[in-house]
C-alpha cells in the first residue's frame, strides 16, 4: 500500500520544541519497603527487585519482593485493623479519612503524574489529565458513600466483608489502586493491595500519602511483588474478598483457585472492544475517537477499541483519514507534553506486541504503521493498523494490549452488530452515528458492560465499569461498585 | 415392583390413564435422546412413573433451545413478561389439586403439599410484579463530569443453567426459575431427582401460559452425571445451584471458570420463607451496562 502523503512532517518540515515536564521536585527513593501496619517494613527474606523506566531502560528504584510470610503479615495487620478501630469507627468519620486521601492526592497531583509516567511509560498528558485527577475524584466520590450505604441497598442492611485482597495491573497503576481502595474503605473493609511488578512506585507513594493522612495503621497495606505474591494473597485464608484486574487468563486461574471457598471475588479482565462507525457518523470526530480508542495509553487498555468496524460506504474515507491522523501522532518521551504515544510498559510486553505484528502478517493481513520517529533507547511501538483481516484471525480475536488496530467493514447494522459481538470478551464497545435513536438501539445490542456513543475511553467515578462474558464479573465505580465490598443482610 | 398406581386401580371401576413424564425442551416434550429412564417409586417400592434420565446431549440440546429463545424473550416488553408470569400463576392455581396429589405421591404430607403449592403460586405473582420494576430499583443515572448523559441499566446475563433444590420439588424450582425469567433470561433447569413429577407438570403449566418455547427447559435426571456439564458448557452464561456436597460444589465452581461463568450458590435456603424471594434474586443474573450518550447540538 502506498504510504500516506504526510501533511505534518515533524522530522523535516517542522519540529516541535521539546517540552519535557521537570522532574526536579519529584523524590524517588533508591529503595522501597513494604507498607504494612502503617509502617514501611523490609521483606522477611530481604529480597528486592528493580523497577525501570521503560522509556530509558534505566533503574528507578529497588522495590521489596514480598513472599508468603510478608503477605501473611500484611493480611494479619489488615485483620487487626478491621477488628480494632476501623470497624468501630462511625461511617462519617471513615469517610473523612477517605476525603483526606483525595485532597492530599490533589495537592501532590503533579508529582504523582510524573512518577506515573516515569515508571509506566505513559504520556504525561494522560497521567496529568486522566490518571491522577480521576484517582483523586474516585476517592472523593466514595468518601461520600461511607455514611450513606443504607440508601444503596433497598430492603437490605449492608455490612463490611472484612479484609479485601486487591491485585492491580500495570496500565493504570494509581487509578486502579484508587478504584480498588476507595470503595473497599468506604464500605468499611481494610485492604491488602498488590501493585504490578513493573509499576509499583505510585502505589508506594500513595502509601506515604495514606500515612500522612493518618489512617489507622493496617487499614491499607501495600505489598509489592509479581505473580507469586499475588497468588499468596489470593490463597490466604484470612482474606474475605479478592478484587483482581488483569488478564482473562489469570482471572480464570484465580476463579478456579477460589472454587469451594467462601471468599467473594470480582474480576475485571481482558477485552477486544468493537468500535463501530456508521455511515451517518461525523467522520472527523469518529477518526479522533478511533485514535483515542486504540492509541490512548499505548493501547495498554483493557477496554481499548481494538477492533474497528466501518460501514462500507465510508470505509475508504475513514481509513484514509485515520492513516493521515496517525502520521501526526508523536511517539516518544513520556514526560514531553507533546507526546501522544509513550513507551511500551516493559520489554516483555513489547515482545508480545511484536509477536502479534508477525502473526497478523503471517495470517495474511495487511499492516500499516505510521512513520513516527522513535527514540533510540526504550521500548516503543509505532501506531499500527491491520486491514484485510478475517473474523477468525488471532489479531482480531485475541487481546494484544498495544497500539494495534484490526479493521473490518460491514454493510448492514445487523452484520455490524453480529461481528461486534463475535468475541468471547464483553468489556466495552463504541458506536458512532449522528442519529440519537440509533445510538439507543445499537448501544443496547452490543454485549458489553460499557458502551460509548460518539466518544471512547471515558471514565468517571460515578459511572460503573466492568465486563460481560469473559471480560470479568462485578462492577467498579458508581453505586454498583459498592456491591462488590458489602454483604447484604435481611432487614 | 408392583403395578403403576395399583391402589387407585383397585378403588376405581375404570382404569385411570397414567401420564408419561417427559422432558421439556424448546417448547416440546421429548423423551431423553438416550432412551434412559429411572423408576420413581413409593416408599413401599411400587412404581409411580418411569422418569426420563436426561443425558449430556439432552442438556446441550436444551442450551441450544434456550439460546435461540433469548433474543425474543429479552426483546419482549417487561409488561408482557410480567403478564406471562402472572398467567403461569393463574394456570398453577387452576391445577392445585393435581400438584398437591403429585407432591403427596412423592412423599409430602397433604398439609405441606397444600402450603407448597400455595407458596409457589404466590411466588409467581410476586415475580410477575417485579418484571417491570426491578429495573427502576437497580438502574442509575450517573452524574459524570463531562458532557454526557450516562446511565447504567440491567440486561439479562443470557442462558442460565440451574440445579434445582432436591428437597423442594415445586416451590424450589419455581423460586429459581421465576426470578431468572422475570429478568429476561432463558434457562435450563435440572429438576429434583426425587420429586421430578412436579417439575414436569410445571412445564405443562408453562406450556399453557404463552411462555415462548425454549425460555424454560426442564430436564429430569441425575445431578451427579450432569452438573459438570451444566458448569462447563461454553454457551451458558450463569449457573445457579441449590444443593450439593462441598466437593461437588467445588467442582462446579472450578468448571465455571472456563468461560468466566457467573456461579450462584443458593445452598441451604429455606424456600418456604418469604426471604427466599425478592429483586436481589433477579439482580443475581443481571449484567450492568453503562451507556455514555453524547450531549450537544
Amino acid at each position: 500500500m502506498p504510504r500516506q502523503e504526510k501533511k505534518l512532517d515533524f522530522a523535516t518540515q517542522w519540529q516541535y520544541a521539546p517540552a519535557p515536564e521537570s522532574t526536579e521536585h519529584v523524590r524517588i527513593d533508591p529503595q522501597y519497603d513494604l507498607y504494612v501496619g502503617g509502617k514501611f517494613v523490609s521483606p522477611r527474606a530481604g529480597k528486592y527487585f528493580e523497577t525501570i523506566n521503560p522509556a530509558r531502560e534505566e533503574v528507578l528504584a529497588r522495590v521489596a519482593l514480598a513472599d508468603g510470610a510478608d503477605v501473611d503479615r500484611a493480611v494479619r495487620a489488615a485483620r487487626a485493623a478491621y477488628a480494632g478501630r476501623w470497624s468501630k469507627l462511625k461511617p462519617a468519620e471513615r469517610g473523612k479519612y477517605i476525603y483526606r486521601i483525595a485532597r492530599l492526592l490533589q495537592e501532590r497531583a503533579r508529582e504523582f503524574a510524573i512518577i506515573e509516567s516515569l515508571d509506566g511509560g505513559k504520556p504525561i498528558r494522560e497521567s496529568r489529565d486522566v490518571d491522577v485527577p480521576l484517582a483523586a475524584a474516585h476517592f472523593f466520590y466514595y468518601a461520600g458513600w461511607a455514611d450513606k450505604l443504607d440508601y444503596e441497598f433497598p430492603g437490605r442492611r449492608p455490612r463490611a466483608l472484612g479484609v479485601a485482597g486487591q491485585i492491580i495491573p500495570w496500565n493504570f497503576p494509581l487509578l486502579m489502586a484508587a478504584w480498588k481502595i476507595a470503595p473497599a474503605l468506604a464500605c468499611g473493609n481494610t485492604v491488602v493491595l498488590k501493585p504490578a511488578e513493573t509499576t509499583p512506585l505510585t502505589a508506594l507513594k500513595l502509601a506515604e500519602l495514606i500515612r500522612d493522612a493518618d489512617l489507622p495503621p493496617g487499614v491499607v497495606n501495600i505489598v509489592t511483588g509479581a505473580g507469586d505474591t499475588g497468588a499468596a494473597l489470593v490463597a490466604h485464608p484470612g482474606v474475605d474478598k479478592i478484587a483482581f484486574t488483569g488478564s482473562t487468563e489469570v482471572g480464570r486461574l484465580i476463579k478456579r483457585s477460589l472454587a469451594g471457598t467462601a471468599k467473594r471475588y470480582t474480576l475485571e479482565l481482558g477485552g477486544k472492544a468493537a468500535n463501530v462507525i456508521f455511515e451517518d457518523a461525523a467522520i472527523d470526530q469518529a477518526v479522533e475517537g478511533i485514535v483515542n480508542g486504540i492509541f490512548f495509553n499505548q493501547g495498554h487498555v483493557c477496554c481499548a477499541g481494538s477492533r474497528l468496524f466501518v460501514q462500507e460506504g465510508v470505509a475508504a474515507e475513514v481509513i484514509a483519514k485515520l492513516k493521515e491522523r496517525m502520521e501526526t501522532l508523536i511517539v516518544g518521551d513520556p514526560l514531553d507534553k507533546n507526546t501522544d504515544i509513550g513507551a511500551i510498559n516493559s520489554a516483555a510486553q513489547l515482545e508480545k506486541i511484536e509477536s502479534y505484528l508477525r502473526i497478523g502478517q503471517a495470517e495474511g493481513a495487511e499492516i500499516y504503521q505510521s512513520d513516527a520517529a522513535l527514540p533510540e533507547r526504550g521500548y516503543w511501538c509505532r501506531p499500527t493498523l491491520f486491514t484485510g483481516v478475517a473474523q477468525s484471525d488471532r489479531v482480531v480475536q485475541e487481546e494484544i494490549f498495544g497500539p494495534v488496530l484490526a479493521i473490518q467493514t460491514f454493510r448492514t447494522p445487523e452484520e455490524g452488530m453480529d461481528k461486534a459481538n463475535n468475541t468471547p470478551y464483553g468489556l466495552s464497545g463504541g458506536v458512532w452515528t449522528d442519529k440519537g435513536a440509533k445510538i439507543f438501539a445499537m448501544t443496547r445490542r452490543i454485549r458489553a458492560g460499557v458502551v460509548w456513543a460518539n466518544t471512547f475511553n471515558k471514565f468517571d467515578p460515578s459511572a460503573p465499569f466492568g465486563g460481560y462474558k469473559e471480560s470479568g464479573m462485578g462492577r467498579e465505580g458508581g453505586l454498583h461498585g459498592l456491591g462488590a465490598y458489602c454483604a447484604l443482610e435481611d432487614r | 415392583m408392583k403395578g403403576r398406581m395399583g391402589e387407585s386401580q383397585r378403588a376405581a371401576s375404570r382404569v385411570p390413564v397414567a401420564k408419561t413424564y417427559k422432558l421439556y425442551v424448546g417448547g416440546k416434550f421429548p423423551r431423553s435422546e438416550s432412551g434412559r429412564y429411572y423408576p420413581l417409586q413409593r416408599a413401599d417400592g411400587r412404581l409411580i412413573a418411569n422418569v426420563c434420565r436426561a443425558s449430556r446431549k439432552d442438556f446441550r440440546d436444551a442450551v441450544v433451545a434456550a439460546r435461540a429463545a433469548l433474543a425474543g424473550w429479552s426483546g419482549a416488553s417487561a409488561y408482557l413478561r410480567g403478564q406471562i408470569l402472572y398467567r403461569i400463576g393463574e394456570m398453577l392455581e387452576g391445577r392445585r389439586d393435581q400438584f398437591i396429589s403429585e407432591l403427596v405421591l412423592q412423599g409430602s404430607t397433604p398439609a405441606r403439599a397444600r402450603a407448597e403449592v400455595t407458596s409457589s403460586i404466590d411466588r409467581l405473582v410476586h415475580y410477575a410484579g417485579w418484571a417491570d420494576k426491578y429495573q427502576q430499583v437497580f438502574s442509575t443515572v450517573n452524574p459524570v463530569a463531562s458532557s454526557h448523559f450516562v446511565f447504567s441499566v440491567l440486561e439479562p446475563m443470557g442462558v442460565v443453567a440451574m440445579l434445582a433444590p432436591e428437597s423442594s420439588g415445586l416451590l424450589g424450582l419455581v423460586s429459581n426459575v421465576a426470578p431468572a425469567i422475570a429478568g429476561a433470561n432463558t434457562c435450563v433447569v435440572l429438576a429434583s431427582r426425587s420429586q421430578p413429577l412436579s417439575a414436569v407438570s410445571f412445564a405443562e403449566v408453562l406450556h399453557a401460559s404463552d411462555l415462548p418455547g425454549g425460555v424454560v427447559n426442564v430436564l429430569t435426571g441425575f445431578r451427579d452425571e450432569l452438573d459438570e456439564q451444566f458448569a462447563s458448557h461454553m454457551d451458558v452464561n450463569a449457573i445457579v445451584y441449590c444443593e450439593g456436597e462441598a466437593a461437588s460444589i467445588r467442582r462446579i465452581e472450578e468448571q465455571a471458570a472456563g468461560n468466566v461463568k457467573r456461579a450462584f450458590s443458593r445452598v441451604g435456603r429455606n424456600w418456604s420463607d418469604a426471604s427466599a424471594q425478592g429483586p436481589y434474586l433477579i439482580a443475581d443474573t443481571q449484567e450492568i451496562k453503562t451507556i455514555w450518550h453524547p450531549v450537544g447540538s
